[in-house]
C-alpha cells in the first residue's frame, strides 16, 4: 500500500465521517463567525486603519475556527478505540497523520467558504480584490495552522485536559504562520506592491515546508502505545 | 514434510520485558506457538496480559527482548507481519457514523484487499449481519457489534488472531454464536491467542493454557492435561490470595 494511497483512505473516512456527523465544520464556522460579528462591532472598520482590523479578524476568525476542527480530528479515533485499529494495518504510520492532516485542511477550507464572504459584508472590505495572491495566502497559512493543529491533536488526544491543552500548544507554535498570513492579507487589502510583503509568502512557505517535515519524522513515536 | 519443520512459528516470544516506568508489565516472558495451536491466556487484572497481546500485535514495542510473527519482526513494523494479524478487543474498534459496510471497506482498503467489496459482503453474511450492513453501528448492540469486530479482524484474512476478552458484555446467545465462530477458526487452522476471564471457556476452546500473573507466566500448559472441574482450584492456588 502506498503512502499517498493509505492517505487518501484516512482522508476519505474522515471526510465520511464529517459528512455524516456535521459536528466540525458546523460547529467551528458558527464560532467563527461570532468572532467576525464580535471584531466587527468591537472596531471601527471605517477607520483609516480598518483594512487591518480586518486582515487580523478573518485570521482570528479561521484560527479560532481551526482549533476547534482539530481538537476534534483524533477524537473520532478515540471512540472504540480505532486508533489503535488504523495502527495495525501495513501502513506507513505518518500516512496516518497525513490522511488526518488532509481531511481537516479540506473541512478548514470548507469553513474558509463561509468566513471569507461572510468577512467581506461584516468588515465591509473587499479581502478578495487581488483573488488568487489572497487564494494563495489562505491555502499557505491554512496548511501551516492544520498541520501544527493536527499533530497536536495526535499528541493530546488521550489528556484529559486536550479541550485546553491543544490551543495552548497551537497558539505559540503557529504564531509565525499567522503573522505571516495577516501581514499577506493586509498588504493585500492595502494595495501594496507584491515586492513589499513577498517575504511574508516566503517565510510562509519555509514554516509550511518545516510544519510537515517535522510531523513526519515524529508521528510513528507519537502514537506508539 | 522437511518444509513444514523448517517454517518459523507462528508466534514467537523471547525474554519480552515491558516497563512503565516503574511498573514491569510483562517479566520475561518467552512462547513458542505454532500454527493452528489455540492458546488461552489467564491472569487476574493488571497481570500484563493486554500489553503482551499489544506487543504480539505491534502495538506496543517491548523494553528488551522480541517477538516474531511467522518469523518477522513486528517491533520493526513490518508490513507483512502486520498483514498477518487480526486484533479483536472488547473494543469494537469501529466507527459509530459509518455502516458496517463502510467499516469494513474502510478496513479492507486500508491492508490493500482484493475486491474489497465482495470480501466485506462475504464477511457480512458469515458473521450475520448482511441484513444490516447498510445501517450505522451506533444503532448495533454489543453482541453485533462483536460480531462487526470478528469480520474487521478477518477482513484481511489474517493467519493469527488475537483476542483480548472478546466475550466481555456479550449476553448467552452472542456469546455461543462467538464461540462457534472461534470453534471455526481453529478448524481452519488459524493461530489463536485469546485473554479470557472464563475459566471453562478458555479451557474448553483452547489447545494450550498459560497462566499469567504479575508479567510471568506461572502455568504453561496443554488445554487437554487439565481437569476442567479442578483447573479453579489451581488458577487460585497459583494466583493466590493476594489479589482478592
Amino acid at each position: 500500500m502506498g503512502f499517498i494511497e493509505s492517505a487518501l483512505i484516512i482522508a476519505k473516512k474522515d471526510l465520511a465521517l464529517e459528512i455524516r456527523g456535521k459536528e466540525i465544520v458546523t460547529t467551528s464556522v458558527f464560532f467563527a463567525l461570532l468572532t467576525i460579528l464580535v471584531f466587527g462591532f468591537a472596531f471601527d472598520l471605517a477607520h483609516s486603519q480598518g483594512h487591518q482590523f480586518a486582515a487580523g479578524g478573518l485570521w482570528v476568525a479561521i484560527l479560532f475556527s481551526g482549533a476547534l476542527t482539530m481538537n476534534r480530528s483524533f477524537l473520532y479515533e478515540k471512540d472504540n478505540d480505532c486508533l489503535s485499529a488504523i495502527l495495525l494495518a501495513p501502513v506507513d504510520r505518518s500516512s496516518i497523520y497525513f490522511g488526518k492532516m488532509a481531511a481537516n485542511f479540506t473541512l478548514m477550507l470548507a469553513a474558509e467558504a463561509f468566513i471569507v464572504p461572510v468577512s467581506i459584508v461584516i468588515f465591509n472590505v473587499n479581502l478578495m480584490e487581488r483573488f488568487w495572491l489572497q487564494v494563495a495566502a489562505l491555502l499557505l497559512g491554512t496548511l501551516g495552522f492544520t498541520a501544527v493543529g493536527t499533530l497536536v491533536a495526535a499528541m493530546s488526544v488521550n489528556l484529559r485536559v486536550r479541550e485546553m491543552l491543544g490551543p495552548l500548544l497551537t497558539l505559540p507554535v503557529v504564531a509565525p504562520v499567522l503573522i505571516a498570513s495577516v501581514e499577506i492579507s493586509t498588504g493585500l487589502i492595502r494595495g501594496d506592491e507584491l515586492d513589499q510583503f513577498i517575504v511574508w509568502y516566503q517565510a510562509l512557505v519555509a514554516f509550511d515546508v518545516i510544519y510537515l517535515v517535522v510531523p513526519w519524522l515524529v508521528f510513528e513515536k507519537l502514537v506508539e502505545q | 514434510m522437511e518444509q513444514a519443520n523448517s517454517a518459523p512459528p507462528a508466534v514467537e516470544i523471547v525474554s519480552v520485558v515491558k516497563r512503565f516506568g516503574y511498573l514491569t508489565a510483562v517479566d520475561g516472558v518467552s512462547l513458542t506457538l505454532e500454527k493452528g495451536e489455540f492458546l488461552t491466556i489467564f491472569g487476574p487484572n493488571g497481570a500484563g496480559k493486554t500489553t503482551l497481546i499489544k506487543i504480539m500485535a505491534g502495538l506496543t514495542n517491548p523494553s528488551s527482548g522480541s517477538a516474531r510473527i511467522n518469523g518477522r519482526p513486528v517491533q520493526d513494523h513490518d508490513d507483512e507481519a502486520r498483514r498477518d494479524i487480526g486484533l479483536i478487543s472488547h473494543q469494537t474498534f469501529t466507527y459509530g457514523q459509518l455502516t458496517a459496510m463502510e467499516n469494513l471497506l474502510f478496513f479492507a482498503r486500508l491492508y490493500g484487499v482484493e475486491e474489497p467489496s465482495a470480501r466485506c459482503q462475504g464477511l457480512l453474511e458469515e458473521v450475520g449481519l448482511s441484513k444490516r450492513s447498510h445501517e450505522p453501528v451506533r444503532s448495533f448492540s454489543r453482541g453485533m457489534l462483536q460480531r462487526l469486530s470478528i469480520a474487521r479482524a478477518l477482513v484481511h484474512d489474517p493467519s493469527i488472531l488475537l483476542l483480548d476478552e472478546p466475550f466481555t458484555g456479550l449476553d448467552q446467545h452472542a456469546a455461543e454464536t462467538l464461540k462457534r465462530q472461534l470453534r471455526r477458526l481453529k478448524d481452519e487452522r488459524r493461530t489463536l491467542v485469546m485473554i479470557t476471564h472464563n475459566l471453562e471457556q478458555g479451557v474448553a476452546l483452547g489447545t494450550r493454557v498459560v497462566l499469567q500473573v504479575a508479567g510471568k507466566f506461572v502455568l504453561d500448559t496443554p488445554a487437554e492435561s487439565i481437569d476442567p472441574v479442578q483447573f479453579g482450584k489451581v488458577y487460585f492456588e497459583k494466583v493466590g490470595q493476594e489479589h482478592y
